[in-house]
């Protein structure tokens, strides 16, 4: 419509204790949020976590059933989604298949009584590297070329937030890669605040400054890529990232910065710093690139067995059973250090301190764990 | 099909199959090719034979000879101009309702209906489990001077007691609308059902409202469903009898009820031939003209 008001607001992006209910389903539960003006920030979760659900709210195709969004000063929560100032990557791209793809562009600066849209147009398909299909009809388009459209046509509109949901989900393993490259250069190059959906941990890891892990409608923790894999809180977070090594123990003694853990008699340290809990019961986490095929570290298992071994090019991975039967997983660099162990050959486990980490002991030792990547 | 013989028997080998299999493809046409010669292109044939015969001087009724005489054509449509552009009218007219009414119909039942979609398709589709005829006939009664709706309409101040709604045009255009109604529906709903509700929301969110993503997104999107059904619904209603022999008077006859009586009650038999010719033409012509215009051509 010409001359419609689009809100013009500047600020974060912040979300206050907002809830969607879809019958007696709590899709989003109570969650606030505070996304920074102009990073890239990242929805991680398995499926049906709700992360889709918050990034429709925040375009306002779903409205809250409590809760508000602002973008600054301004209050989102109810306005229709033709007049905030964001613009969303659907998932699958929803081009317009009647349209060649210069229209598709142009179609939010139209809608917004802008007549002479061909600068603007031009730019963002030079952005996205695709100047040169401007006649053509998204059908003519492949795959990734139609999600670089996807991108060209909500960026034009120069929006305060971009929203981008699952956007690579339907690419192959090698476009995704170049297309998260990509994503990331144009959000350097346009500087405006990204929310990216996603279920992909790799691809949230590689893009995203701050990352949400979304679970049942809550946020399990916030933080760069490197806090949530090195220091998860909770077992969620520690299994949906990475791989990782849970060993249920109990604190001896907090004490000089360090907490004594004891489990089926063995005695292991964690730096107090690292030890998310109060509680006497806790769960013992060692990422399996941190544990080592030795046995004179602080914290060591002796008379363990590889049961299984799998060579995946830049490591090699080892199931190793401890003697009290839980199986561990160690990731052993393919360097001059390699042990090339066999099945059934008898190894010791060692590991740093400061590489462990404690987590409550309430908590369900798989949780997260066998989400497939795939919906 | 001799070629196929020939690629038969070129393919040496262990594979004796090939040459039955290189008939399966006729056998797959034979019936359908068998079916359309018979019933459509020989009457056909037949039909234009017998649009350019006369009936010789003092010859019995129904006997005709072949002369080849192409006036027949300009006589039989000169004496039935009125009914022949009646016809085109109240189609027209219909085909514009009944997408009026389609419409709302099938856009709600394709993205509103939710759990109701197969109930309302079944409701669609319901009046075909009883007769054409049948259901044209009912509709004097509703239309009918005791019936509900001019006994209602009397009740308004400015409608004289004389009002009366069959035998008038609207009665058979009202008719003709109801009866082609499913055939404008349906293949507006597999096209409205085939777009992908993102691209409507995608719409909304680059600042489109209610009414210009409908007029920008979902109307051209919906364009092959709009064309295939104003044809399913002008052609058939363009060549209808049924409902201006019902519902109508001899002053809304149509070009379908000419024919009819010159067939069945004149015996004329080549003016009723030639009248369904230039029909069969003059909607060919406005079926290419309505196609090209609405640039739907690759879509459909």
């Amino acid at each position: 419509m010409a001359g419609q008001k689009v809100a013009q607001d500047t600020g974060d992006l912040v979300l206050n204790r907002v809830s969607k209910l879809f019958g007696d389903l709590r899709a989003v539960d109570d969650l606030s949020l505070t996304i920074p003006d102009g990073s890239f920030f990242a929805l991680l979760g398995p499926s049906g976590c709700g992360k889709t659900t918050t990034l429709r709210m925040i375009a306002g195709l779903e409205e809250p059933t409590s809760g508000t969004i602002n973008i600054g000063d301004t209050d989102i929560t109810t306005q229709k989604p033709y007049r905030r100032n964001v613009n969303t990557v659907f998932q699958n791209y929803a081009l317009f298949p009647h349209l060649t793809i210069f229209e598709n562009v142009a179609f939010g600066l139209r809608r917004r009584g802008i007549k002479d849209v061909k600068g603007e147009v031009d730019n963002a398909l030079a952005l996205v590297e695709l100047g040169h299909l401007a006649e053509r009809k998204p059908s003519q388009l492949s795959g990734g070329q139609q999600q670089r459209i996807a991108v060209a046509r909500a960026i034009v509109n120069k929006p305060k937030v971009l929203l981008l949901d699952e956007p690579l989900g339907a690419l192959d393993l090698k476009l995704r890669r170049q297309m998260q490259i990509e994503l990331k250069r144009i959000q350097t190059e346009v500087g405006i605040t990204f929310i990216h959906v996603t279920h992909d941990q790799e691809e949230a890891m590689t893009m995203a400054d701050t990352i949400a892990v979304m679970n049942q409608g809550k946020i399990e923790q916030l933080g760069s890529a490197t806090e949530l894999y090195e220091s998860p809180r909770t077992a969620f977070v520690a299994n949906f990232l990475g791989q990782c090594n849970l060993i249920k123990a109990k604190v001896q003694s907090r004490s000089g910065g360090k907490a004594v853990v004891s489990a089926k008699g063995l005695n292991f340290e964690i730096p107090l710093t690292r030890v998310s809990t109060d509680s006497e019961s806790i769960l013992m986490g060692i990422r399996p690139e941190k544990l080592r095929l030795d046995d004179h570290g602080t914290n060591s298992i002796k008379d363990c067995v590889v049961t299984d071994r799998s060579f995946v090019g830049t490591s090699t991975q080892y199931l190793v059973r401890t003697p009290w039967d839980l199986d561990l997983v160690v990731f052993e660099q393919n360097d001059e250090g390699l042990h090339n162990l066999r099945v059934g050959d008898k190894v010791s486990l060692e590991w740093d301190p400061e590489h462990t980490f404690g987590l409550d002991g309430s908590q369900d030792v798989n949780a997260g764990a066998d989400l497939d990547d795939d919906e | 099909m001799a070629f196929l013989h020939t690629v038969a028997n070129s393919t040496t080998g262990p594979r004796s199959g090939l040459k039955s299999r290189s008939w399966t493809p006729y056998l797959l046409l034979a019936p359908g090719l068998i079916w359309l010669v018979t019933f459509f292109i020989f009457p056909i044939l037949s039909l234009a034979s017998t649009s350019t015969m006369v009936r010789p001087e003092g010859a019995q009724i129904g006997t005709y000879v072949q002369e080849f005489r192409l006036a027949n054509y300009i006589d039989a449509f000169q004496a039935n101009q009125e009914q022949y552009l009646r016809s085109f009218v109240y189609a027209g007219i219909a085909t514009i309702l009944a997408l009026a009414i389609a419409y709302p119909l099938a856009y709600m039942i394709a993205f509103k209906s939710g759990k109701y979609r197969n109930i309302l398709l079944v409701l669609v589709v319901a009046p075909f489990f009883t007769s054409f005829l049948l259901r044209t006939v009912a509709w004097t009664q509703i239309l009918g001077d005791e019936g509900p709706i001019v006994q209602t309409l009397k009740l308004l101040p400015f409608v004289g007691d004389s009002m009366r709604l069959t035998s008038t045009p609207f009665a058979v255009v009202s008719g003709l609308t109801y009866n082609f109604l499913p055939f404008m529906t349906l293949p507006l709903y597999a096209s409205l059902e085939r777009i992908d509700p993102r691209t409507l929301e995608a719409a909304g969110d680059l600042y489109a409202n209610g009414l210009t993503t409908f007029r920008k997104v979902a109307v051209p999107l919906s364009m092959p469903g709009v064309v295939a059904g104003t044809l399913l619904t002008f052609i058939p209603a363009a060549g209808d009898y049924v409902n201006a022999a019902i519902l109508g008077s001899p002053s809304t006859k149509m070009i379908g009820n000419v024919i009819e009586s010159r067939f069945f009650a004149i015996v004329d038999y080549p003016t009723a031939a030639a009248l369904s010719f230039t029909l069969m033409a003059t909607i060919l012509i406005l079926v290419t003209l309505y196609i090209r215009r609405s640039g739907t051509d690759e879509l459909v």
